[in-house]
């Protein structure tokens, strides 16, 4: 498995001195993104874990707070980051086929969608706000949106409502971000990216990471069911 | 400073047998691997060490056997101590169902005993010895840990949620108390005693409301009444216009409101407190009363017994004879720094504390708590 | 092994290869990272040490000496703070793990060369948030932070530290990560991982540890920072959060942190045992397999540090029968060890010292921890001096004493030179002794009852001479810490220069030159033999020979620059 001798670069991107081949340096990054992925869950994990604790201990105050929020706005961007997974495993594919144009293209929608996804948030976070639903001295202070929960638990609620998809709407953030880096060097056509497909997959499974984290919250979020 | 080298606790309740027997078996099965390991090395490494003539031919590398028998082996003595660990756990943390319930409350940074009759004391915990004694605890702030290791006993006490421990004091004695949870500034300082009384001089002590029958010295009966009578309204640490400070005051001499020297004395203090205006100290009126006819001699007595030590480094306070532990420091304290008043009341107190609440009770809140206090009142 | 040939000491390496400090802080070299780690790890380390020593000073008196007790609260959290977060848990892996995993893998760096560079920046970073902590007034409430104390409560700079801490924890994970991919990808021809120098078992079992820990911690202390600065009520218990949640995430971590500090220090000892005993460590299968099953079983033990926090009495129960469980590997280990040294030929040179004292250290430490781990002792111990007795023996005594270890070991490899030997030997049994004069007493006055985090004892002055005793040793222990900075510098400054390998070891790192080069092999090495390849007999005669002639010739017996085999193999040796 020694080096080959000629390696005329013309299949793949630029080999680091620290690999042998491009197998052994494709291998690696890969399993080094997907290394990367297991931390953000073990991250997000806790959080899961704390909500799954203190939703089973105030199972009724949650649901009537949760009522607040809007399920279709939540959906609306589920699909929409769901439609951004497509385009975006659409866009690796194109990369591996070297196709510039349908790569340009996908990895616009993507960030489309994205941007999307924010400015939903953004509407649902400031109706929030309005009514005083930000955990914080002037919690509670319009009472009809507390929809008869506790005033306390309800609380808790929105701090891990605020928690749980602020930290998401901050990988969105990075994920728009890194996306852009990404279109970037495929405008200008450079030979990190047009030779090498790996940089481009490497930002489609963190971006199947973060579809897939909200897959989980919009139902835990959005879609309790009524306790007995 | 003692150079006395304890090298066990008191064994004061019926959990301490059990534990130790464990914690020795412990030790002794810590002491035979130290002993077999180390052994072991020390042994091997001057037998092979190098150049040594000793026969280094078929050498071992692995041994299924070996592995096994040094794997299987710590694991059943493992599981037999996980074993008598978890049964002498659940006999500590499941209380018989007649035990007695007492209330503790844990804040920064004291604890607020109440007993079920209503009698109350802080930083102190009267047990009778051989009925089991139950506490259901909760703390007002931060998570503090209620511990008393001649007991063997410890758990947290946690806002928000009731908490229990139990225990069956089985030596008559005095034992500390400590809070072993990090709780802010004072945490080092937040303890007491915990007094085991038999179960006679117990119900006494609870029917009395509290106070206890044994003796009391000359002093400490002074400081009641000196504090019953309110003479510390007016006589303080310091000279006010209210009264004098009676601190260190005895066979110093006074100036009289007329002018004269006079020694300080037990006839002197006898006479100011029953008949005052006869001698005014200078700068002052008639504001005190008379006590002439109010107070017994035998309560003079006290009282000036209690106003010669007065203001004295605590060493010279002397206590009682019934010391059981040494529960209560007399003489351990450095001047130089200087102690919260937590620490200067419980080393005045003696035997009986009966109220050990800081004398400046904002000095010893969290800045938090304080803020919050303020918040309430509208500042 | 197919070696390298054996360049001329002053050959190009990477120390000298590019010069200015721009090349040291663009580095992608991991050699060049494990030095800056190792100069950062070692200020934080002094920085920690002060802290220590500090508290020991105080605790001479029942009632403290200098110290308010604010401040005294706050030197203890700061020393906890700063040994965990920026020496623990970073020391062995980032400094030895990154210097010598990609070689001994025969690899010629690390899978991702700039991550490891973000890596210290990050430990930088975050190092200094801590230090601004500090010198802005200082953080209380322990390295341990419980709620509500550190999220409602302490007016101390609790956000300011726990960001750094954060950071800190994102450096360890770059880390992880980059150790998992090269172990896993980058091993050479041949280099099966049952050929893998037990070294790299123990920290690619740390790497698994780090990412799936590590981050649990760090949203933890993130939402006691977003608790404390934007009121976000997660642990408050006013409005029916629950403190005690804190601690199981807490833990969840902090439980297989203390592995990820002891299982890199296994790694050095079994190379340590190995190389000076001159035979292939007992067992290797088994200290493999062992490593892998603490790092797993570590993860389900960490409410036996709650077993009184007011967790049910049955998760306790089951919390406790694993912690009996994951003590067993870490027996087979210290059994497989001592089991090395039967039919070796052992020499007594300072890396060997700590790695024996390792051994008595860390059996102590991890016995003592049987009776925290049995629920019925832990109701009286915990919290006390015996709980800090314990992990000051398996931290100090074993990470502290692995790290002096690998450090005088690896020392001629990484500057390629060498040091006192004599002086080391006599640090060795200086850190030795004063740790266990430090630490013994503080078995004893914690099973008194003496609590942990206390400032004043005058409740019970009869833990003074106890105190007394402790603070005697440490200074002993102190001065075994800074004895090597000074003879180390002065061997950086005009040590003798050192051979590729001045201890005759075994391992691709010694087949490479002192210092080695920049891209560590001039050619991929192709590996064919078996890891700690001696054989007792001829290192027996071999020594035998080198005895004769050192007899002849009246030679000190430290090597200079000749290596061992050759000197031999030209003296007609063998």
């Amino acid at each position: 498995m020694a080096a080959i001798a000629h390696d005329t670069h013309e299949d793949h991107g630029a080999l680091h001195h620290q690999f042998e081949n491009i197998e052994q340096q494709n291998d690696s990054y890969i399993v080094g993104m997907w290394t990367f992925l297991v931390t953000e869950v073990m991250f997000f994990g806790a959080l899961f874990l704390i909500y799954t604790l203190y939703r089973s201990m105030y199972q009724m105050d949650w649901y009537l707070a949760h009522e607040e929020l809007d399920v279709k706005l939540g959906a609306f961007n589920t699909i929409v980051l769901l439609i951004s997974s497509f385009t975006v495993a659409v866009a690796v594919r194109s990369a591996q086929r070297k196709e510039r144009g349908l790569v340009l293209a996908n990895i616009g929608i993507t960030i489309a969608c994205a941007f999307i996804f924010l400015i939903v948030k953004a509407f649902e976070y400031s109706a929030k706000f309005e009514h005083h639903l930000y955990p914080g001295p002037t919690f509670g202070a319009v009472p009809e949106h507390l929809n008869g929960a506790n005033a306390n638990y309800a609380q808790l609620f929105y701090g891990l409502y605020f928690g749980m998809t602020g930290l998401h709407a901050l990988h969105i953030i990075v994920g728009i971000i890194v996306l852009s880096a990404l279109f970037n060097l495929w405008w200008r056509k450079c030979d990190s990216v047009m030779k090498d497909y790996i940089p481009t997959e490497l930002v489609g499974l963190y971006w199947h990471f973060v579809d897939l984290v909200w897959i989980f919250l919009f139902p835990l979020m959005y879609l309790m069911p009524k306790p007995h | 400073m003692p150079f006395n080298f304890p090298l066990q606790p008191p064994r004061a309740s019926s959990f301490a047998d059990q534990h130790d027997a464990l914690f020795y078996t412990l030790c002794i099965l810590t002491l035979l691997f130290t002993t077999i390991v180390g052994f072991g090395v020390i042994f091997f490494t001057i037998k092979y060490r190098k150049g040594s003539p000793a026969d280094r031919s078929r050498p071992i590398y692995e041994d299924l056997r070996l592995e096994l028998s040094w794997t299987i082996i710590p694991l059943i003595l493992g599981l037999f101590i996980f074993y008598w660990g978890a049964s002498l756990f659940v006999t500590m943390r499941v209380p018989p169902k007649d035990a007695q319930e007492i209330y503790v409350i844990g804040k920064q940074w004291m604890w607020h005993v109440q007993h079920p009759n209503g009698v109350r004391e802080n930083n102190t915990l009267h047990v009778p010895v051989g009925k089991p004694v139950k506490l259901i605890m909760i703390s007002q702030d931060v998570i503090h840990a209620f511990y008393i290791p001649a007991f063997r006993v410890q758990m947290h006490v946690v806002p928000g949620r009731y908490t229990t421990l139990w225990f069956n004091a089985t030596q008559p004695g005095k034992y500390h108390l400590f809070c072993s949870m990090y709780c802010g500034t004072q945490h080092s300082e937040m303890g007491g005693t915990v007094v085991a009384m038999p179960a006679k001089e117990y119900a006494e002590w609870i029917a009395n409301g509290g106070q206890s029958t044994t003796p009391m010295t000359m002093e400490q009966s002074g400081q009641k009444l000196f504090t019953s009578l309110a003479c510390n309204n007016c006589h303080g640490a310091k000279d006010t216009v209210k009264g004098p400070s009676l601190y260190s005051i005895y066979n110093t001499r006074r100036r009289m409101s007329n002018g004269e020297l006079v020694l300080a004395d037990d006839a002197y203090l006898r006479e100011s407190i029953l008949r005052p205006h006869n001698q005014l100290s200078a700068g002052y009126g008639q504001e005190m009363p008379e006590y002439q006819g109010q107070l017994t001699e035998e309560d003079v007595i006290k009282l000036v017994a209690y106003m010669k030590v007065l203001g004295l480094p605590t060493a010279a306070v002397p206590t009682s004879g019934t010391d059981r532990g040494s529960a209560v420091t007399t003489g351990a304290r450095n001047s130089m720094t200087p102690l919260s008043s937590n620490a200067i009341q419980f080393q005045q107190q003696g035997e009986n504390p009966t109220d050990a609440t800081p004398t400046s009770r904002k000095g010893n809140l969290s800045v938090n708590a304080i803020a919050a206090q303020q918040e309430e009142a509208g500042q | 092994m197919i070696s390298q040939p054996a360049p001329a000491a002053s050959e190009t390496n990477y120390i000298n290869e590019f010069g200015g400090l721009k090349s040291w802080l663009l580095t992608g070299d991991h050699k060049r990272i494990a030095i800056l780690y190792l100069i950062s790890v070692t200020f934080f380390f002094f920085l920690g040490s002060v802290a220590a020593a500090m508290i020991r000073w105080e605790l001479t008196a029942p009632a403290g000496v200098v110290l308010e007790s604010d401040t005294y609260n706050k030197v203890f959290s700061s020393h906890g703070v700063i040994m965990v977060f920026t020496f623990l848990v970073v020391a062995i892996p980032s400094v030895f793990g990154n210097f010598f995993l990609p070689i001994m893998i025969g690899a010629r760096d690390m899978a991702f060369p700039r991550l490891n560079l973000l890596s210290w920046y990050l430990y930088m970073a975050g190092g200094i948030l801590i230090l601004a902590g500090m010198i802005n007034g200082g953080v209380d409430g322990g390295w341990t932070f419980y709620t509500p104390y550190s999220s409602m409560y302490s007016n101390s700079n609790v956000t300011l530290v726990l960001t750094g801490v954060f950071i800190i924890g994102f450096s360890s994970i770059t880390t992880g990560i980059n150790f998992i991919v090269t172990t896993h990808k980058m091993r050479a021809p041949g280099m099966t991982w049952f050929r893998l120098p037990l070294f790299v078992w123990a920290h690619y079992a740390t790497a698994v540890v780090i990412i799936l820990g590590t981050p649990v911690v760090a949203i933890t202390l993130l939402l006691v920072v977003f608790e404390r600065a934007f009121k976000l009520p997660i642990f408050n218990p006013e409005l029916g959060g629950d403190p005690v949640l804190f601690q199981h995430l807490f833990w969840f971590y902090s439980h297989p942190a203390v592995y990820i500090m002891i299982l890199p220090a296994f790694g050095i000892i079994s190379e340590l045992i190995a190389n000076f005993a001159r035979k292939r460590v007992f067992g290797y299968h088994f200290i493999a397999f062992s490593t892998l099953a603490i790092a797993g079983l570590g993860f389900l033990v960490w409410g036996h540090h709650m077993f009184i926090s007011s967790q049910s009495m049955y998760q306790g129960i089951v919390f406790s029968l694993i912690s009996f469980l994951v003590a067993v590997p870490s027996a087979i280990k210290v059994f497989n060890w001592t089991a090395t040294l039967y039919k070796a030929n052992i020499r007594l040179q300072s890396p060997m010292l700590y790695a024996l004292g390792f051994i008595g250290l860390f059996t102590v430490g991890g016995l003592t921890g049987l009776f925290l781990g049995s629920m019925g002792t832990d109701v009286h111990l915990t919290a006390t001096y015996f709980v800090v007795a314990h992990f000051h023996y398996v931290m100090v005594g074993g990470t502290m004493t692995a790290f002096l270890g690998g450090l005088h070991y690896w020392w001629p490899k990484m500057t390629g030179r060498l040091y006192a030997e004599g002086l080391a030997k006599a640090n060795a049994i200086i850190v030795f002794l004063g740790f266990n004069l430090t630490f013994f007493p503080q078995f004893i006055v914690g099973w008194l009852g003496m609590p942990r985090r206390y400032h004043y004892y005058y409740l019970a002055p009869e833990y003074q001479v106890y105190n007394i005793m402790s603070t005697l040793g440490s200074g002993f222990l102190g001065i075994g810490f800074l004895l090597p900075a000074f003879y180390l510098s002065k061997s950086l400054m005009n040590g003798r220069k050192a051979s590729a390998n001045p201890w005759g070891a075994h391992g691709l790192e010694w087949e490479i030159p002192s210092p080695p080069p920049s891209t560590n092999f001039l050619q991929i090495p192709i590996v064919l033999d078996e890891v700690y390849d001696f054989d007792p007999v001829t290192e027996y005669e071999q020594d035998r020979a080198q005895q004769a002639i050192e007899h002849a010739h009246e030679h000190p017996g430290m090597m200079d620059s000749h290596d061992e085999t050759a000197s031999k193999l030209e003296e007609g040796g063998h």
